[in-house]
């Protein structure tokens, strides 16, 4: 009874803040990508005109393509390279925590800020060559999947690190009895029963490096020629940076969220269904 | 204990609530609501603490409130794109030209009926059509070669120097300048230097010196060949530009290059503020830059160039007649009223801004504080700002040379420059040739004006 007495005060709040900064951006956002304008207020409808300008813009395909490259780069190496320190540090082995804190730290320090030190860092390196990151694409696209690696691994980490202490001891064990060696304990014990943190870990990564921005702005900021700017970076150039296509833009990011939306939930929808019951 | 949490939490929840409704204004007396209110979207960066006090003190004189909000570098259009669409949008704002004009067309007052305007010097130099004036510029600027003329002396002392004038201000054409330049880089041990010029900033964000400034001067030239009239109109008219100076430019920017206090390889992660600091400590001799980079060299702690030793030569290109060239003289900021705002916040602003260029208070801030040589006929003789690169640029606008205009004004878009900005990266790191900037040059004009 009280639960429902008292219902709207505790969602209100929450509805308000969702409407305000996620409802009415969002489907202003949508109209907005069917119209040109210059500011939000000045909108005129031109149809599907900005969408078609949209893929025929070499910028936009080249960033989509290289965002999937970096994407499957970076998911694949963040993921093996948290589960391998997630297994490590939950041996038990001598200052385990210090470890597993000196490891989560870099996921504090916001994006820009790792941007700069990153580049900062990269830059002092092939200062011995006499060249930057932005001497040639490649560069910038190792840069980045180091830093995304450097930033995510930590959090990853945490993530499988529950993940594999959940996990009865007594399986394991029955395991060892059974005289499964590691590869196989692994593979037939332990992978499938921290398929939950998995799933998770996927998806988190997976959409943190599609939508990577600040890293990529502060790092390279495209150079050089745009060949490493990602789908959020391209999108953002089209909005403030060329009059007359904000509206481009506009309909470029609806394509980018559908495409992100399309994959987590494919993501989703497969590691899901590999995850079973103890 | 879990009764105290949550009595903390609901208070938590109500106070950032109450946060949240309360309304960030400052304005303390609503009177002056009536009067009208100034929203005023400055520019330029480097002003950004005296717009401030020059609000406080306009605030004090009449009671009228001046909201003085400064975009960061490089963000004007994002930030003005972004204010202006608020309900207390900005009433001052400013345009780069004529093709800024076209972007915030719609939002631009008819300017023809004030004040301000009849105070301008020159009434061609505001951005006007047949239906009104709508930008009016507020600052005269002037950039070419900045040089440290201790070094230059140091230099023109030497006994094995290679040739033969003995003076930097002889310098009158790009031949004598190169060699110069080359042969002090042949002494730059001597010297105590680095390199002759400051390094040629080529980060991104950083590359307007060339993808704006010295590109403007083979444009200017090119267009001079086909009119005589202002060469910034026909910039903006000129849809197929065919780059005839490109080698002019290439040579200039070689020299830039192959002279510089960094290498090339590394000039990608350059900015402006690198290259003004070396500038001021006396690493480099030359940089490229105008008037208000005099901000610039005096804030850099250390700076051990004096300011009676700051002088202008022009960017010579090795173009027919240039012994006659002077500096590049113009402007690229222009005031326009917001024509959507409220009939009182529109004449308190136009009222604002005729009182900073006219009454005395105003005038001594414009002149002392903010360093602007300003357009109008408010400002006697005698009232021109003092610091050392400005009283340059009035130097040469009173010699008996040619000015060139900017024609960077007419320039078709951002994307343009961009594009230009990263052809020349790739020049510079060794990974595309010259063929390939011109190319993009004219291929990126042509689609921008498209």
């Amino acid at each position: 009874m009280a639960l429902k007495k008292y219902f709207p005060v505790f969602v209100l709040p929450t509805l308000l803040a969702f409407i305000i900064a996620f409802a009415v951006p969002f489907i202003l956002g949508l109209f907005l990508s069917f119209t040109e304008f210059t500011t939000v207020v000045d909108a005129q409808w031109v149809g599907i005109a900005n969408y078609v300008r949209a893929f025929s813009n070499d910028d936009f395909l080249n960033a989509l393509w290289f965002t999937v490259k970096f994407t499957v780069v970076s998911v694949i190496t963040i993921n093996v390279i948290a589960f391998a320190l997630a297994s490590l540090l939950t041996k038990g082995l001598k200052g385990t925590n210090l470890f597993r804190t000196v490891f989560f730290m870099p996921n504090l320090i916001g994006g820009i800020v790792l941007g700069y030190i990153w580049q900062l860092i990269i830059n002092g390196v092939l200062q011995f060559f006499d060249v930057t990151i932005t001497y040639d694409p490649k560069y910038g696209f190792w840069g980045l999947v180091i830093l995304m690696n450097w930033q995510l691994i930590g959090y990853m980490m945490v993530i499988y690190i529950a993940g594999i202490q959940n996990i009865p001891t007594d399986l394991q064990d029955a395991s060892k009895v059974d005289g499964a060696n590691r590869w196989q304990t692994l593979r037939n014990v332990t992978i499938p029963l921290v398929m939950p943190s998995i799933t998770i870990c996927l998806f988190l990564t997976i959409t943190n490096s599609f939508k990577l921005f600040d890293q990529n702005l502060a790092l390279t900021a495209g150079a050089p020629s745009k060949q490493t700017a990602m789908l959020a970076l391209d999108i953002y150039n089209t909005f403030y940076g060329r009059i007359g296509w904000e509206g481009v833009g506009q309909a470029k990011a609806v394509i980018f969220f559908v495409i992100v939306a399309i994959i987590s939930f494919a993501q989703l929808a497969m590691t899901r269904k590999r995850e079973v019951e103890q | 204990m879990k009764k105290i949490l949550a009595l903390f939490l609901c208070a938590v929840l109500a106070v950032s609530l109450a946060a949240c409704g309360k309304k960030d204004d400052n304005n303390p007396s609503p009177n002056n609501a009536k009067a009208g209110s100034v929203y005023f979207l400055n520019f330029k960066p480097e002003v950004a603490d005296i717009y401030k006090e020059i609000a406080a003190k306009y605030k004090e004189e009449t009671g009228v409130d001046v909201k003085v909000v400064t975009a960061a570098s490089n963000t004007y259009e994002t930030t003005l794109k972004s204010e202006i669409a608020k309900t207390d949008a900005p009433t001052i704002f400013q345009i780069n030209g004529p093709v800024g004009y076209t972007a915030w067309a719609n939002y631009c007052e008819d300017l023809s009926d004030t004040k301000l305007y009849s105070y301008l010097t020159d009434k061609d130099l505001a951005v006007k059509n047949e239906k009104g004036v709508f930008g009016i510029p507020y600052v005269v600027e002037g950039y070419g070669i900045i040089y440290n003329n201790a070094i230059m002396e140091k230099y023109f002392a030497l006994k094995d120097k290679a040739v033969s004038i003995s003076k930097a201000s002889e310098i009158n054409s790009f031949e004598k300048l190169n060699a110069v330049v080359t042969d002090m880089t042949k002494h730059k041990k001597e010297l105590g230097i680095d390199g002759v010029f400051a390094s040629t900033s080529m980060s991104s964000g950083e590359q307007w010196r060339w993808t704006t400034h010295l590109a403007s001067v083979p444009v200017y030239y090119e267009m001079k060949e086909d009119s005589d009239g202002s060469t910034i109109v026909s910039t903006l008219e000129e849809n197929d530009i065919d780059f005839d100076y490109s080698q002019n430019f290439k040579k200039v920017f070689d020299m830039y290059l192959n002279n510089s206090t960094t290498q090339k390889g590394l000039l990608s992660s350059k900015s402006v503020d690198n290259a003004m600091a070396e500038f001021a400590l006396g690493k480099a001799a030359m940089v490229q830059n105008g008037n208000w980079a005099w901000e610039q060299i005096s804030n850099v702690g250390g700076n051990v160039v004096k300011a009676e030793d700051i002088k202008y030569l022009p960017i010579y290109m090795g173009i027919e007649g240039e012994e006659k060239q002077g500096l590049c003289i113009g402007t690229e900021n222009y005031l326009a009223i917001n024509k959507n705002a409220s009939a009182e916040d529109k004449k308190a602003s136009i009222a604002f801004l005729e009182w900073l260029f006219s009454s005395e208070t105003g005038k001594d801030y414009v002149v002392n504080k903010l360093n602007f040589i300003a357009p109008f006929n408010t400002f006697k003789e005698d009232e021109m700002p003092s610091d050392p690169l400005a009283r340059e640029i009035l130097n040469w606008m009173n010699k008996d040379v040619n000015n060139l205009e900017w024609t960077f004004n007419s320039f078709p878009s951002q994307q343009f420059k961009e594009d230009f900005g990263n052809a020349l990266l790739e020049y510079v790191q060794g990974s595309k040739d010259w063929s390939h900037v011109e190319k993009t040059f004219r291929n990126s004009w042509k689609s921008e004006r498209q």
